[in-house]
């Protein structure tokens, strides 16, 4: 049953490649056809596609059209075109590019909240990303921005510190927190043995009651109010604008950009990430070869927090300025999508965050302009990566060939 | 604890005296802190000189009456620390003999503690209603125990099921709308599991089939869900609630003499069908995992898919059927959410509840019995920590809330005792 559907497939003892029996040559056309990349196209069209099901079986004009269908069945045709084109364009226009707005900055402005929505999306999905290469599952990315908004945060607003050291220091105290809550999951990993999943889903429950609680304490707070926030923090340690006033784009943008780099070189180029990767590929060659297996875990785990303490840092420092119950919003669980998008590559991660960064933007203007809820950018997204998981599946939707030679996914 | 004296053995050759196992004294120190705990915090130093505490029994309609106990705080919770330090004495002495001690000593010393921590909690705040927040606990553990079913039945038989939360939700959305426009909450109720089934059909045509990391499938349906039903929501749902979204409430059926018994009656036995049904779910798997050929399969499949294999039991086929099963499970305590509570249905209103099941099942070892205790143990956290919140006691809620988190966290790294997932869990199997 399994033979001709898992061919290629990473994960157990595949069965004997299926394609093997023809071997056919490599040809050029064929490696685009069977790339991984072809896959990933074709997997977000896929998610395109339900989207679009689901937006006009949810339209009342096509259910209306849907009552004659067999009278008229045109009528439903451009009724669901209207409706599926209508919703898609708007979110095109609110990532992308407003053709029809009044002035050249409202025009491009779309753009560069793609890139601030994308910019947690980018730090967190690293720091997934780098536990997927080093076999580990960090579900903890939520709680670990949680810890690392309120670490940032509360720096922000508490000390009083010059221009620009105020905002490094308020940073690095992001990463910190983040970095104890990955560094707790790593360490109870490494010394116990605790599956990281469960430990790291419920160091996110306890974050998100740290976060509630301490919101309700005035000493942390600082607002002098009764509302669960917090004061703002200070312009001195805000992250600085990239652009005048009425773009958001901030210095959050840059940091996600040089996490990326280093995270790049961590990984491909660094001694460190040498042992972090042979110690995902295989642990038990990993520790024969003199790597200690628990001393990866640990670390890794300290610089996936730290990267999705990044994440809470430049949410609380650039877009939020303040402390609130959602500051962590879904974003944990979003960065899991984007790494796995990304298939766990730096660069992959980046553009995937990139690419949900505008799903995000555009989906708050076509729900304020047509009406089609944002949650569909959800579905969107998880019909992405369930696709992507399964590249033999996408194959055979579309009659791919199979890659030719192992390590092709 | 056996294999590890043997090696002792092994490594002693001569025949001389047989070596005794190290002092484990883990108990010890946990019992000895939350004694002084007690002693110390609740008692001497808790500032409750003076006041007193009531526990209130009452629930209407009992057979006879209990009436409410009013006790000194100051004194009981002194009195009741006392007992505890001489309790964790006595542990210490037996840990130092190398003797096991029975499990009714651990429930009694949490019994004891509980019971000093509402003392030293409720001084001076009116009373405690005592059957109330039973009741509440064991209603906000049905989802918990339902999901930790799931999980069980799924692990067991070697697939990792994440998607608890998202098959939670999704039969309580499958049990509002169809409660809903049939109007009638029994409908709701039965459909619910194929709401829950329809999300483990995903599960398993991926993770069986395609042999897609099995965590990676749950995550990735979790958000689906969330994205589907909170869409529906607000399209379909929002477009026409009274059609789609109007309120239908199981009603409470008490059952007949058992219900009267004073506090536990009320809490028990005056519940909604969708509560007798989860007695039996519990019930019948805990027997059938363990005493029939269905549950020895599944337990093969999960433990030695090969072995299993090679005595000619349907591996992929199994395992298929039993996350199904599982699915329908979860399902079916969705439902809880909306028809069992009462309420419309609302975007993501499961909340994470499949995540707290999923360390429920953890907690209990993979156990029918152990999930549900431990599921139990969420939800009296969660309902104290409302409880107490509302009561306006010195204890901050959200910390509390924070406690069976903490706690699971120190049993998954083995502080309570070893926790083993069945040795196959996860692992997509191939014929080879």
């Amino acid at each position: 049953m399994t033979e001709k559907t898992a061919t290629g497939q990473p994960v157990p003892a595949a069965p004997e490649d299926a394609a093997a029996p023809e071997a056919p040559r490599p040809t050029v056309l064929r490696d685009i056809l069977s790339g991984s990349w072809m896959v990933s196209v074709l997997s977000i069209f896929v998610g395109l596609l339900v989207g679009a099901v689901l937006v006009a079986a949810a339209d009342t004009s096509v259910q209306a059209t849907l009552g004659y269908f067999f009278s008229r069945p045109a009528d439903f045709f451009v009724s669901v075109w209207r409706t599926v084109s209508e919703a898609y364009l708007a979110l095109f226009r609110g990532a992308v590019f407003d053709w029809e707005a009044q002035s050249f900055v409202r025009a491009v402005r779309p753009f560069t909240e793609s890139l601030v929505a994308s910019v947690p999306l980018i730090l967190a999905g690293l720091g997934i990303a780098l536990g997927f290469r080093s076999g580990l599952f960090n579900i903890g990315g939520q709680g670990q921005v949680i810890l690392g908004a309120i670490f940032a945060g509360f720096i922000g607003y508490w000390l009083t510190l010059p221009l620009g050291l105020h905002m490094l220091v308020a940073i690095a105290a992001g990463i910190v927190g983040g970095a104890i809550w990955g560094g707790i999951a790593g360490a109870l990993k490494a010394r116990t043995g605790a599956n990281e999943v469960i430990v790291t889903i419920m160091l996110n429950s306890i974050a998100g009651y740290l976060i509630a609680y301490l919101l309700k304490q005035e000493w942390f707070r600082q607002s002098g109010s009764a509302n669960p926030q917090s004061r703002a923090v200070d312009e001195s340690a805000a992250l600085f604008p990239l652009l005048p006033d009425p773009f958001r784009l901030n210095a959050g943008f840059l940091v996600a950009v040089v996490a990326t780099v280093f995270v790049w070189w961590l990984l491909e180029r660094s001694t460190l990430g040498f042992e972090f990767r042979a110690v995902g590929e295989n642990p038990d060659a990993a520790r024969t070869a003199g790597i200690s297996v628990g001393r990866v875990t640990f670390v890794v785990m300290m610089i996936a927090g730290a990267l999705a303490g990044l994440a809470g840092a430049a949410q609380v420092l650039g877009t939020e300025q303040k402390l609130t119950m959602g500051i962590g919003g879904s974003l944990g669980f979003d960065a899991i999508t984007v790494a796995l998008l990304g298939r766990s590559r730096p660069v992959g991660t980046f553009l995937a965050g990139l690419l949900f960064g505008a799903f995000k933007a555009g989906g708050y203007t076509m729900q304020a302009q047509t009406g089609t809820p944002i949650d569909i950018i959800l579905v969107v997204q998880s019909v992405i990566v369930l696709l992507i998981a399964a590249p033999p599946l996408v194959r055979g939707i579309f009659r791919l060939p199979a890659p030719v030679g192992k390590g092709a996914r | 604890m056996s294999t590890s004296t043997e090696t002792h053995i092994l490594t002693t050759p001569g025949g001389g005296p047989t070596l005794r196992s190290p002092i484990d004294w883990k108990f010890p120190i946990v019992y000895g802190v939350l004694a002084l705990v007690t002693l110390l915090l609740f008692g001497l130093f808790g500032g409750t000189g003076g006041k007193s505490t009531t526990f209130s029994f009452a629930a209407g309609t009992d057979l006879f009456g209990i009436p409410p106990l009013t006790v000194s705080a100051m004194a009981t919770t002194v009195a009741v620390g006392i007992v505890l330090v001489a309790m964790a004495a006595v542990a210490t002495w037996l840990a130092v003999k190398r003797e096991k001690i029975g499990i009714w000593f651990p429930i009694l010393f949490g019994v004891l503690f509980l019971f000093a921590f509402l003392t030293w909690a409720g001084a001076g705040n009116g009373h405690i209603p005592l059957t109330p927040l039973l009741a509440g606990a064991l209603a906000l553990s049905v989802p918990l125990i339902f999901g930790a079913m799931c999980g069980l039945v799924g692990e067991r038989s070697g697939v990792i099921n994440i998607a608890i939360e998202g098959q939670l939700l999704a039969g309580a959305f499958l049990a509002a709308v169809v409660a809903s426009a049939v109007k009638n909450p029994y409908a709701g109720l039965i459909a619910a599991p194929f709401a829950g089934a329809l999300v483990a059909v995903v599960l398993s045509f991926f993770a069986i089939r395609y042999w897609v990391d099995q965590i990676i499938i749950g995550v990735v349906l979790n958000v689906l869900v969330v994205g589907v039903t909170s869409f529906l929501f607000s399209t379909v749902l929002t477009q026409n609630p009274e059609l789609w979204n109007a309120r239908q409430a199981l009603p409470v059926i008490p059952i007949p003499l058992l219900g009267d018994i004073p506090v536990l009656g009320p809490v028990l036995f005056r519940q909604s069908i969708l509560v007798y049904i989860m007695y039996v779910v519990v019930a019948v798997l805990y027997v059938a995992l363990f005493h029939s050929k269905w549950g020895l399969r599944t337990r093969a499949i999960g433990e030695h898919p090969k072995a299993a294999d090679t005595v000619g039991i349907p591996v992929n086929r199994n395992r298929v059927i039993n996350v199904l099963i599982a699915g329908a499970i979860a399902g079916l305590g969705g439902a809880f959410f909306t028809v069992g509570s009462g309420l419309a249905f609302g975007k993501e209103m499961s909340a994470g509840q499949g995540f707290i099941a999923l360390a429920a099942m953890i907690l209990g070892k993979w156990n029918p019995l152990g999930a549900v205790f431990a599921a139990l143990l969420f939800g009296f956290a969660r309902n104290l920590g409302n409880t107490l919140s509302t009561m306006g006691t010195p204890v901050p809620g959200d910390l509390l809330l924070m406690l069976p988190y903490i706690v699971t966290i120190f049993a998954v790294a083995g502080f309570v005792g070893r926790v083993r997932a069945p040795a196959a869990n996860g692992k997509a199997y191939a014929k080879q």
